[in-house]
């Protein structure tokens, strides 16, 4: 056990090495002048002497690895630069728009475990044909739909049509509702996917027969049974969730007129304030890792097969492990062709 | 359900839920019961089904046919149809110009001369929306081409030659896959700077890395089979067995994912655009057009919701259209 969560340990410090080296490079390393790009343009009435004073002052006259090396020192001890545009401390600007970020998507996480999770379970559980048609029919109408487009949507209705709630700003939790719906719309789209889909796998192991034989009831054994083995694979996609709230924060945050990373991020890009969007995408990157090692950690506790590795693979390993996991689409693929020439 | 699927599942929303047949065909040995109702299913099929003489009508009236029993592919089909057109020959679906406003006839509701209504300068929503698909468009057919070639290249080389080049290239799309893709398109127009093009370069290659994972893992597939083997053993140059044999064979998979990609490139472009990243303000962009409705939400709800609306059905026909492509017909509906 403390093997493995060695071995988690190490491989998310080095994704998260790996994600800085890549937006570094992105960020630098692309033929561009960051000086230029960041002083230059519209307001040039900078002289190319203070330009070059800038880049002497960013180390950006240094040859790239070195600068490399030099920002990767910086970034181990918790220095990530300051924003060119207002010279604040990267870390500190990133700090302070965290929290109404957090709070509009964990709100929306939530929102989005309930009505996706609900969605999938009354889908797979219902009798009705038609109402099952129907439920599964909404994911993918939910992520048609542009999350800007829904959040203004939401705005008409809800604020002006019927004033329930604050069009924008970030004043107490009223003001937090319709921005984390916006957020949930494309998360608990996904959630509902991916649930019933495994859901209604998991209705045809035998052990729900057996279950059932028993004389367990049909709800029993959709939600104790079926529903805590569906739930396993569906946690998989909890990173990707996570950054999608993070991403999706972006738009929202821009909509709703909110302060926080989305809209720091938005600015910052804008602005062309490069530290800052470096700073930014390392954080989902940091949040991505960290929620795949949490899951990591709490996967074997659930299924106890994913340390010991004695079975043949029942539930599909976390996504950092993607190495062994590339060739089995090829064996996912053969099936997949043998239903579809019935 | 490998977490690959799990991965491009998130990353691309919609997908065709393919496994559903797992179960029952995979594992015989170990699930005979299982295995013994489908057999007997597939027999009750034969018998009811097969008496159906549907060898002897031309395949082109079976296509029909089952075209008409799929109402949302028509319907997808037929949307696709005015998108093309609005997109190539704006001026036959809209005569006006996107651009000229009568500011006599501001902010008028959708009446049957004005179909989409006006926005605050008299111009005529319709006509933008009409005008704007072409900008839209090209940007997310451009991303997806990005995203396929860049993609599928790299994918190809990390299947086909493996060893260290396979393990580096896919831990870097790994972590490409760490970061949130919209965050990843931020950072490269942060550098790139604004415009259509660089919008569409960017959410292009925001998709090389789950583009990539695809291509290496049916490459993976194809290069085991007897087929590449004699294409070696006969003597063939490798590019040769790559070009004729191991690209056509896995470049299936990849084309699907591609339909399905336009949808969500539809919305990304229009993302960036809204976020105001895309071509400065005249131009019609779907995306600007909703961001310019913002301030008159109150009032004029057209100028938010038409947009809003084609893009919707645009990003729908897309996925409606790729999940046919996959050939999953238990499914469509």
């Amino acid at each position: 056990m403390s093997r493995y969560l060695l071995r988690r340990l190490l491989l998310a410090a080095g994704v998260l090495w790996a994600a800085y080296t890549v937006t570094f490079l992105v960020l630098y390393a692309l033929p561009g002048d960051p000086v230029s790009i960041m002083y230059g343009g519209e307001s040039s009435d900078v002289t190319p002497e203070q330009l070059d004073a800038l880049r002497a002052q960013y180390g950006l006259d240094q040859p790239l690895p070195v600068q490399y090396v030099t920002q990767l020192g910086h970034a181990l001890h918790g220095d990530l630069g300051s924003s060119v545009v207002n010279g604040q401390p990267v870390t500190t600007l990133i700090a302070d728009a965290l929290p109404p970020t957090a709070q509009i998507a964990g709100l929306a996480l939530v929102l989005a475990i309930v009505v996706g999770g609900g969605l999938a379970v009354v889908a797979t559980a219902t009798r009705s044909r038609r109402l099952s048609g129907f439920l599964l029919s909404l994911p993918p109408l939910g992520v048609a739909v542009p999350s800007f487009w829904f959040g203004l949507t939401l705005v008409q209705w809800f604020s002006f049509q019927i004033p329930l709630f604050p069009a924008l700003g970030n004043q107490g939790f009223a003001s937090a509702v319709l921005p984390a719906v916006t957020l949930a719309l494309p998360t608990s789209a996904l959630i509902a996917q991916m649930l019933s889909r495994s859901l209604l796998h998991t209705l045809r192991e035998p052990y729900v027969d057996t279950a059932l034989a028993k004389g367990a009831s049909r709800t029993r054994v959709h939600l104790r049974h079926a529903l805590r083995n569906a739930a396993l694979p569906a946690l998989t996609v909890t990173g990707l969730v996570i950054g999608g709230l993070l991403s999706g924060a972006v738009v929202t945050e821009t909509v709703f007129s909110r302060a926080g990373l989305g809209r720091l991020t938005a600015t910052s890009v804008s602005a062309q304030d490069i530290p800052v969007v470096q700073g930014v995408v390392l954080v989902a990157a940091t949040v991505y890792v960290l929620v795949n090692l949490l899951i990591d950690i709490v996967y074997p506790l659930l299924d106890p097969r994913i340390v010991t590795g004695s079975r043949r693979r029942a539930t599909p390993p976390p996504p950092p492990r993607s190495a062994d996991a590339a060739p089995e689409p090829a064996a996912d693929r053969v099936p997949v062709t043998a239903g579809g020439t019935r | 359900m490998s977490s690959l699927d799990a991965l491009t599942a998130g990353e691309r929303g919609p997908q065709p839920p393919t496994e559903a047949f797992v179960p029952t065909a995979l594992d015989p040995n170990t699930r005979a019961d299982k295995f013994a109702a489908t057999s007997a299913e597939r027999f009750a099929d034969a018998v009811l089904e097969r008496e159906d003489p549907l060898a002897r009508r031309s395949p082109w009236r079976t296509r029909f046919e089952d075209l008409v029993r799929k109402p949302g592919l028509v319907l997808a089909l037929v949307w696709s149809a005015v998108i093309l057109l609005a997109a190539f020959v704006p001026s036959l679906l809209a005569p006006g110009d996107p651009l000229d406003g009568v500011p006599a006839d501001k902010l008028q509701a959708p009446s049957s001369a004005h179909w989409f209504g006006t926005d605050q300068l008299g111009r005529d929503l319709y006509t933008r929306v009409v005008h704007g698909t072409h900008l839209t468009l090209a940007a997310a057919l451009t991303a997806v081409l990005v995203g396929l070639v860049v993609g599928a290249l790299v994918g190809l080389v990390a299947g086909f030659v493996g060893g260290v080049v396979d393990d580096v290239a896919m831990r870097v799309v790994d972590v490409l896959l760490s970061i949130p893709a919209l965050l990843l398109s931020l950072a490269l127009i942060t550098v790139l700077g604004f415009g259509t093009i660089n919008v569409a370069i960017a959410v292009g290659l925001a998709n090389v890395a789950s583009v990539s994972r695809i291509m290496r893992s049916e490459v993976l597939r194809v290069r085991t089979s007897v087929f590449v083997e004699a294409s070696h053993a006969s003597g063939s140059r490798w590019w040769t067995t790559l070009g004729r044999h191991v690209l056509p064979n896995a470049i299936g998979p990849v084309v699907v994912l591609a339909a399905l990609e336009l949808g969500a490139a539809v919305l990304a472009v229009s993302s960036l655009s809204f976020l105001g990243y895309g071509e400065p303000p005249p131009a019609p962009e779907w995306g600007a057009l909703v961001a310019g409705g913002r301030d008159y939400l109150r009032t004029s709800w057209w100028l938010t919701t038409l947009p809003g609306l084609t893009i919707v059905a645009t990003v729908l026909a897309a996925g409606r259209i790729s999940r046919a492509l996959d050939g999953d017909p238990g499914r469509n509906r």
